[in-house]
């Protein structure tokens, strides 16, 4: 069985960049997939990839991790004045994160604006729901 | 820190008093397995004469960043540019010892590869402030819209560090050089074959605009 935590975004809010980091980690740890309302900063991305190397060993294999949100570097004029608007309205509060633990999430797959979870048990896509903002 | 802290300061007004142009860090980053080593080898193969890293076809074969200092490179107009050229490990978010049993090595090998691994990702990762210009080395056959990718590019952004992307291993009949253009249009993209010197000339030339 696959289990979602939803995070939204109101409850990483206030809480500093190392105790956001550690909530959601611990989440995924528990084998548990999170499914956050908004996205990290890059640094904090990056600190989330450093945080889960120096906890991986026997039980936790790492993660993995996607985010979608509207691409102010688009090509396309009306998704990146689309993008920008949003960005400057909502900021890091746009978007959605998922993370999964490594030994449960094969792949997340992003295309660019539909994610795709492959969990390990048959390889199957697990979902394939279309996600807009 | 507070060298750092005016470091990224100037590097916002696009200017930087403690740069000096024989000691610009070009760091070679990108996920496992994009051919970054192989690039480094072939830089140094082709303007110093030796081999730089360890290449392999098992991920995370360059667990510690490799630094070569002076290396010299010239444009096609005959100007010369000098840099350390820094190979990083491959940052990934996952690594698994069990991956390396499927490779043929034994238990401990396994498990020491991937401790080594995990640090090495650490180190690359730490190593992002230290860079004055950077060149992302992709996989052109893999599909180029991995979170690690958007991170290690996102991450240079918000570091203000000039970037370009060396979309590795054209020689392949998958590689799609198109579609790593279309999910990174912000920043030059140079199809090349590292492995065997195809369009290393044009990397070269774009180099030169890099690293101002």
């Amino acid at each position: 069985m696959v289990t979602f935590q939803f995070i939204p975004y109101q409850d990483i809010e206030s809480l500093t960049s190392a105790k956001r980091i550690n909530k959601l980690l611990n989440i995924v740890k528990d084998n548990r997939i999170v499914i956050m309302e908004g996205r990290l900063t890059k640094e904090e991305e990056a600190d989330l990839i450093e945080i889960t190397m120096e906890e991986i060993g026997p039980k936790f294999k790492g993660i993995e991790l996607s985010v979608i949100y509207p691409d102010k570097n688009s090509n396309d004029l009306f998704k990146k004045i689309k993008g920008t608007v949003a960005n400057v309205l909502l900021g890091n509060r746009i978007g959605l994160t998922i993370i999964g633990p490594a030994s449960i999430v094969k792949k997340i797959e992003k295309n660019p604006d539909k994610i795709e979870l492959l969990t390990k048990e048959n390889g199957s896509k697990l979902n394939s729901k279309k996600y807009k903002s | 820190m507070v060298k750092s802290f005016f470091k990224k300061f100037f590097k916002k007004l696009n200017f930087n008093p403690f740069s000096n142009k024989n000691h610009v860090k070009l760091g070679l980053y990108g996920p496992p397995n994009g051919g970054k080593s192989t690039l480094a080898n072939r830089i140094c193969q082709d303007w110093l004469g030796e081999e730089m890293s360890t290449v392999s076809h098992i991920a995370h074969e360059t667990r510690e960043i490799v630094i070569k200092e002076q290396v010299t490179i010239k444009s096609k107009r005959g100007k010369e540019l000098t840099f350390s050229l820094v190979d990083t490990p491959g940052i990934a978010t996952k690594i698994d010892y069990e991956e390396f049993l499927k490779k043929g090595m034994n238990k401990n090998e396994a498990k020491k590869r991937a401790k080594e691994a995990t640090k090495g990702v650490i180190d690359a990762i730490k190593w992002l402030d230290n860079m004055d210009s950077v060149v992302v080395v992709l996989d052109a056959t893999i599909d180029p819209y991995s979170q690690v990718n958007i991170t290690i590019i996102g991450n240079l952004q918000a570091r203000n560090i000039p970037v370009i992307i060396a979309a590795n291993k054209v020689d392949l009949r998958k590689a799609d050089v198109d579609l790593i253009k279309a999910a990174f249009p912000q920043y030059p993209v140079i199809g090349i074959s590292a492995k065997y010197g195809k369009h290393v000339e044009d990397f070269y030339e774009q180099i030169f605009k890099l690293v101002k």
